[in-house]
Formats: structure tokens, C-alpha cells, sequence
């Protein structure tokens, strides 16, 4: 069915320059399909007026989830009425994004059959979303992707879809298998994923190495970055052969290293590896010549997010080594963590802000963690400290 | 009649190994080193001697799924059918033969999806729905992406070059959908007046203790209008987070005229020589100007343009400031220093400057 499409003058303008239009994306889709039109007039509205015309969501979803589904509908319904509802699927992508032509189709056709036709690849927290549907639709989608062996994400007070870098699949540096784990995790909390019973969201996310292609550092609120135990690799015909063609290795590698533990004689390159702190900057640099070590694991972080409401936090270190042989130990860290969040928790306050308010060496000693000096940038500075009453003498 | 078939639930993502390459199968665990061959394109090398390209092709996210239909038919052509999406939001293209790659590089550049986004430079910018779909959002989110990567083009396609990568993040609201708060730069849509109360709506609509217990300042009070029960707002208290929106549809934010744009640089999520960072605020306001935001647009290029030119091999925007220190960058950038600069939230005095190490102008 041929579209007439909406007029859009300001919009056009974003058809114009090198980088992908996303204008152009919307004409593609509106061309065929009435919602995407409406939306694409909409959108005009909205450039014309600076101002959004979306309303907050309403309770959308499918039987026997309670996330998954972002209800939307717009401010102006007589004017755009085929967008009026307009929500938002989240179905749990394939770990590391891998797809196949067939099955990238196959998505398309379930999308052309029941939605807007326009899609997110992929959402911020990893989710490939399907941007637009009916109320009425909502069965029928869920339906057709069970069937192709899709899923639904997170959304609300629940845990949100894990997601993680390429990993193992395709990276020299990953120190464990970030592709494995995270669809084992995924598996493993489907009941916590898709039916929200904490005080708020709870992210996970997965890095190979201390690159952290995926930010987990600043996006989730538990972090688990590959990291090693023991000496770097070195190839030292590889690391000669970098400097042969050219690199400054004492302006750009040496004098570059955090702690001074590598140094180049002309010849081969030291490194006193008690001294690494994981930085990855030399390896990063001469790919070829080092690589990481081959005691590998990760360090576990908890408590990253953005600024709603207390502000925005960076993941801080709860366990510094972990060799991720089991992941059952990792799921029992992760439900203790939430047993105590979960009961003491206030209403949409995250576990990094929950930790501030009572204190990491409280939240340690609930969960039953050791403190570790890995765990602080340095020692409290002010002298109030609450001594517990039973110690005596 | 027929028995409907069961409704599966619960079932999780496909795995992910039913969709991976046979050289990544083989390989998996197994790689040796990688290289960048040219603008774009990595070059993976397993121990076992095998390669794999991968070439790196830009997208706008938000994809019709006539587009991804036709990176399909791409991805039939050159790879076997093989291809993933980058944390990015790019698209890759995973290639085993050699002699494939530079026909793919140019038949994805026809298309219009061109191919880049790999080394020290810049790549495609991580962002949120924006007018599109969200209901919060201070500014668009695609409109201003399309018009920044427009502009810096030229650090994409590798026809220029930056001391270190520069992650570029943008965010329509201060929830931060697109978690801005540790990007080289970060563009993020800020409103600027206090919520206007739907105080009809909020009867029907909201909780009063959870409204109240919203504010993270503590700016909203239970009242009575017309001998009914809602809520009163403290504007001088007011620092315009929106969470109180989240909670309750009724307290609405957005504003044609006051609501824009603000930019932060300097954060990182690397641990690659130094900690990661949180990015910092360069300029406070700018207004919302569609379809092409131009002050925005000038101002980033302004902040990678003296980036470019002053920063030594390596050094991440956060890096550079952190070396020449943040007097200079004002300076260099011409930026204007105000007093929404210096922070007044929790923990600002621990920003405060508590030495003499300073350059004098």
C-alpha cells in the first residue's frame, strides 16, 4: 500500500549531507506504512513547535510480564491517528549482536506484519527495539517472536537486558568469555527480567577487558571487566618490529604507563608486572607484540549509573579478582545483593546510591564480603567513625 | 477447531552461536592480534592463521527495516550473510575473503551507509529517541547527531586524524538514556523552568507522597488548590532533573522556548592509561535550534578543532585538559567561565581547587 507522505520541510534538511539520514529511514518506512507516516508528521510537528508530543507511558504489556513494553501515546491524537499509540518492544538481542542475513529478514517480516516498520539497532541498553506498535499488536508480536526464538527485554524495576562486548568471538584481549556468560546470566534471570520486584532497575554489563567497549564502568549497576593475574605477553621480535616502523615507543608507550613498570632498552622491552595495573595502554598499542596474561578472570563492580536522582555514579570495585570459573558463584553474589537492596532500598533508588547512603563498609558486611583496599581510593580522611557498641576493651 | 498452540514465555534471546561465522566458530578464543588495514576496516588474525575484516559501516540507528533488508542482501553478497551491530550502533560487516573487501567498502558508500569509524577519530555517536519517542526529552536526539556527524565527517571516513579516539554521546534529558556522563563529549538536553502543575490531571493521575519524595531536593510540597489535595513546587529549588515528571505526568517540563542543549567533555570508560572519568561541564546552555541546531554544531567542532591541534599523541580529551588544566581550556576554546560552571550539588567541595597548582595568565 502506497503512502502519500506527510510534508516535512524542516525534516528534509536532515536528508541532506555524507552521514546516514535517519529522515530517510522514516520516508522508507512511511512510504509503506500508515503509522510510520503519521509519525513522521508528527516529528515535523514537534521540529516546528520545539517540543515533544509523546505522553508519559500507560500500562502496555503482554500476559504475565510486567516489562518488555514501553507504553507511548501522543499528545495529538486527531491530527497523527495512526500513531496515537505508538509503543515500544524491547526483545532481548542475540549476545555480542551477531545476526544472519535470514534472521535479521525473518525479524523484518514480523515487524512489517504487526508494527510501524521502524526499528533501533539497537536500543541503549543493548535491546533490538521495535519502534511503534498498537496496543492490539502487542500478543500478536510476542507471539511471532517466541515462535522465531525471540524474547522480550527488560524495562521497569527489573533486571534490564544484559548485554556485553564481542568478547572471545572476535578479540584477542578479552580475558573471559563475555558472549557465554552473558547469555547463561540472561537465561538464568528470566524471571527477574521480565517481572520488575525490585526498587528499581538493575543493569548488568559485560567487557572483556579493561577497554571497556561496552562502558559498563558508567552504564551498569553490576560491572564485570576481564582483567589478568600475571605477566603480559611479550613477542619481542613483534614489539622491535613496531618501533622499526616507526613508533616513538618512550613518548608513546614507556613514559605513557601509569606505575613506570615498562621499559625499553633499544633492544627489549621489561616489564616489572607486579607493578601493571591493567591499563591496557601498551597493549593497545602493539597489538602484534603483547597481549594479556594467561591467568585471566574479572573484576566484579557494582553501582554504576546516570544522574536521576542522586546523581551520577561510576561502578566502584566489590570484587577485585574473580576467575569466573563458576558462574553460579556470580548469580549468588548478585541475589544477595538484591535481597538486601531489595529489603532496604527506597522506592527507585539504584543499588550505587543505596551503597552511599549506607555506606559501602556496611553493605559489605551485609552482603558478606571482606573490605579489601582494592575497594577505595585511599582510607576515610574525617575521624567519625561508628565503633560497634560490643567492642569493649 | 484446532488447539492453539502453547504460549511460550521466558524462553531468552536466541543464542547467539546458531548466528556466528564458521571463521569465528573456529577461532573463538583464538585470536592472535588485529590490525586497521585502512579507514574502517579491522583485520582479525587467529592463531591458527585465518583472518577475518571486518568492515565497519555507519548507521543512523533508527532503521526502516527496508534498510536492514538491504544490509541483509549486502551482507548475502560479500559475507556469506554474516554481520553484527557495534556498541555503537554501527554495522559490521564480517568478511573471509580479502578480495571482497574493497568492493563491499564501496558498495556500502553508494548506499549511502559509508564505511569508518575505526581508530583515532571519531565514530558514530551513542543517543537516545529524543522528540521520536520520548516523552521527557528537552531537544531532538537524531536531528542534532545527523547535523554534528555531518560536520565531523572528515574524522569518521579517516580522511582526518585525532591524537586519540573522541567518543561523542548525547542524551535528550537528564535521565540519560544514552548515560552521556563519561564521553570525550557529551551534548545533553537540559529544561530550564520548573515543572508546570496539571494540578486537574495530578488528582487522577499521581501519588502525592511518591511526587513529594520524588525531588532529590526536597523542592516539592503537599498543598491544597480549591480545597483539594495536590502538590506546590519551590521553583527557587528547582534544579530541573525532570524525576518528579517520571514519577508523575502531571508536573510537565517541557518548554519551547527554555529548554536546550549543554555540552561536557572530558570523561573516558577506558582504564587505558588513566581511571575512567566522569565528562565536565564546558557550556551550560544552548538553544534549541531545528532542523540543524548550528550553535551546537559549532561548538563541538570548536572543542575537537582546538583538541586536535594542542593534544599530544594519545591523550584523551579528559587527558588534555587534565594536562593543560581547565583555565587554559577556556582560554583556548573561548569558552566563557560562569557560575553554573562550579558545582553546587553533593559533594561540590570536593571540586573546589584547593592548591596553588595553577598556571598564572
Amino acid at each position: 500500500m502506497a503512502e502519500k507522505l506527510r510534508a516535512t520541510p524542516l525534516l528534509d534538511e536532515l536528508e541532506k549531507g555524507p552521514w546516514p539520514s535517519f529522515v530517510t529511514e522514516m520516508k522508507k518506512s512511511a512510504a509503506k506504512n500508515p503509522m510510520a507516516n503519521d509519525q513522521l508528521g508528527i516529528l515535523e510537528h514537534s521540529y516546528r513547535d520545539k517540543i515533544g508530543h509523546w505522553k508519559h507511558g500507560g500500562l502496555v504489556g503482554v500476559m504475565g510480564y510486567g516489562g518488555g513494553v514501553i507504553g507511548r501515546y501522543s499528545d495529538l491524537p486527531e491530527e497523527y491517528p495512526e500513531c496515537a499509540e505508538f509503543h515500544t518492544i524491547r526483545v532481548n538481542q542475540p549476545a555480542g549482536w551477531f545476526y544472519t542475513s535470514d534472521v535479521l529478514r525473518k525479524l523484518c517480516d514480523v515487524w512489517e506484519k504487526h508494527g510501524s516498520g521502524l526499528t533501533n539497532m539497537h536500543g541503549s541498553t543493548g535491546d533490538i527495539i521495535l519502534l511503534g506498535a498498537k496496543t492490539e499488536a502487542l500478543e500478536p508480536v510476542f507471539s511471532d517472536l517466541t515462535e522465531m526464538g525471540f524474547d522480550l527485554g527488560g524495562s521497569g524495576s527489573d533486571v534490564r537486558t544484559p548485554s556485553c562486548c564481542c568478547g572471545e568471538s572476535r578479540c584477542e584481549w578479552a580475558c573471559y568469555d563475555t558472549m557465554k556468560f552473558t547469555h547463561e546470566l540472561t537465561q538464568h534471570f528470566q524471571d527477574e527480567l521480565h517481572r520488575p520486584a525490585f526498587p528499581y532497575k538493575f543493569k548488568f554489563k559485560m567487557a572483556g577487558c579493561p577497554n571497556d567497549c561496552v562502558a559498563s564502568v558508567a552504564r551498569s549497576d553490576m560491572s564485570i571487566i576481564g582483567t589478568w593475574r600475571d605477566n603480559i605477553q611479550i613477542d619481542q621480535k613483534e614489539v622491535a618490529a613496531y618501533v622499526k616502523n616507526g613508533l616513538d615507543i618512550d613518548a608513546d608507550v614507556t613514559s605513557r604507563c601509569p606505575t613506570g613498570c615498562i621499559k625499553w632498552d633499544g633492544k627489549a622491552l621489561q616489564i616489572d608486572n607486579t607493578n601493571c595495573v591493567k591499563c591496557m595502554h601498551c597493549i593497545n598499542t602493539m597489538p602484534k607484540g603483547l597481549a594479556p596474561g594467561k591467568d585471566r578472570g574479572a573484576t566484579i563492580l557494582l553501582g554504576a549509573k546516570a544522574p536521576i536522582i542522586g546523581g551520577a555514579l561510576l561502578a566502584s570495585v566489590l570484587v577485585p579478582f574473580y576467575d569466573m570459573e563458576d558462574a553460579e558463584d556470580i548469580y549468588e553474589l548478585a541475589e544477595e545483593i538484591w535481597d538486601v537492596w531489595g529489603e532496604h532500598g527506597m522506592n527507585r533508588e539504584r543499588v550505587g546510591e543505596f551503597i552511599q547512603r549506607i555506606g559501602l563498609g556496611n553493605f559489605l558486611e551485609q552482603i558478606g564480603l571482606e573490605p579489601e583496599p582494592e575497594m577505595v581510593m585511599h582510607p576515610r580522611t574525617n575521624p567519625y567513625i561508628f565503633f560497634e557498641l560490643d567492642e569493649e576493651g | 477447531m484446532s488447539t492453539p498452540a502453547p504460549r511460550k514465555t521466558d524462553i531468552g534471546p536466541p543464542h547467539y552461536e546458531q548466528f556466528l561465522p564458521e571463521v569465528i566458530k573456529k577461532n573463538y578464543g583464538k585470536w592472535k592480534y588485529h590490525e586497521r588495514p585502512k579507514p574502517g576496516v579491522l583485520l582479525h588474525v587467529g592463531h591458527s592463521g585465518d583472518k577475518l575484516w571486518s568492515v565497519r559501516a555507519a548507521s543512523a540507528r533508527l532503521m526502516s527495516i527496508e534498510t536492514l533488508r538491504l544490509l541483509a542482501d549486502i551482507a548475502d553478497e560479500f559475507c556469506d550473510g554474516h554481520l553484527r551491530f557495534t556498541s555503537r550502533n554501527n554495522v559490521e560487516f564480517l568478511v573471509v575473503d580479502e578480495s571482497k573487501v574493497d568492493p563491499l567498502i564501496e558498495r556500502l558508500n553508494k548506499e549511502g551507509y559509508p564505511v569508518g569509524g575505526t581508530g583515532p577519530g571519531i565514530t558514530n555517536i551513542v543517543h537516545t529517541q529524543g522528540w521520536i519517542h520520548c516523552h521527557s526529552a528537552a531537544s531532538d536526539a537524531s536531528g542534532v547527531v545527523k547535523s554534528v556527524m555531518d560536520e565531523l565527517f572528515p574524522y569518521y571516513d579517516g580522511s582526518k586524524t585525532l591524537p586519540a579516539k573522541l567518543r561523542i554521546a548525547f542524551a535528550c534529558c537528564l535521565n540519560m538514556c544514552g548515560a552521556v556522563h563519561c564521553s570525550d563529549i557529551a551534548i545533553l538536553g537540559v529544561h530550564r523552568r520548573a515543572p508546570v502543575i496539571k494540578h486537574d490531571q495530578l488528582r487522577g493521575q499521581c501519588e502525592i507522597p511518591s511526587t513529594v519524595s520524588a525531588c532529590p531536593t526536597g523542592a516539592i510540597r503537599p498543598t491544597t488548590v480549591d480545597g483539594r489535595e495536590t502538590v506546590e513546587v519551590i521553583e527557587e529549588q528547582c534544579m530541573f532533573c525532570a524525576n518528579c515528571y517520571t514519577v508523575c505526568p502531571a508536573m510537565t517540563l517541557n518548554d519551547p522556548v527554555n529548554d536546550g542543549l549543554s555540552i561536557w567533555v572530558g570523561g573516558k570508560v577506558s582504564n587505558a592509561r588513566s581511571e575512567p572519568m566522569f565528562s565536565k561541564l564546558a557550556i551550560p546552555f544552548l538553544p534549541n535550534n531545528p532542523p540543524r541546531w548550528p550553535e551546537t554544531v559549532a561548538a563541538v567542532k570548536n572543542i575537537v578543532e582546538v583538541y586536535a591541534k594542542d593534544a599530544r599523541n594519545y591523550e584523551r580529551v579528559g587527558e588534555w585538559i587534565e594536562r593543560i588544566g581547565w583555565p587554559k581550556f577556556f582560554e583556548m576554546t573561548e569558552i566563557e567561565f560562569t557560575k553554573y560552571h562550579i558545582d553546587d550539588f553533593k559533594h561540590a567541595g570536593e571540586t573546589y581547587k584547593r592548591s596553588l597548582h595553577f598556571r598564572q595568565k
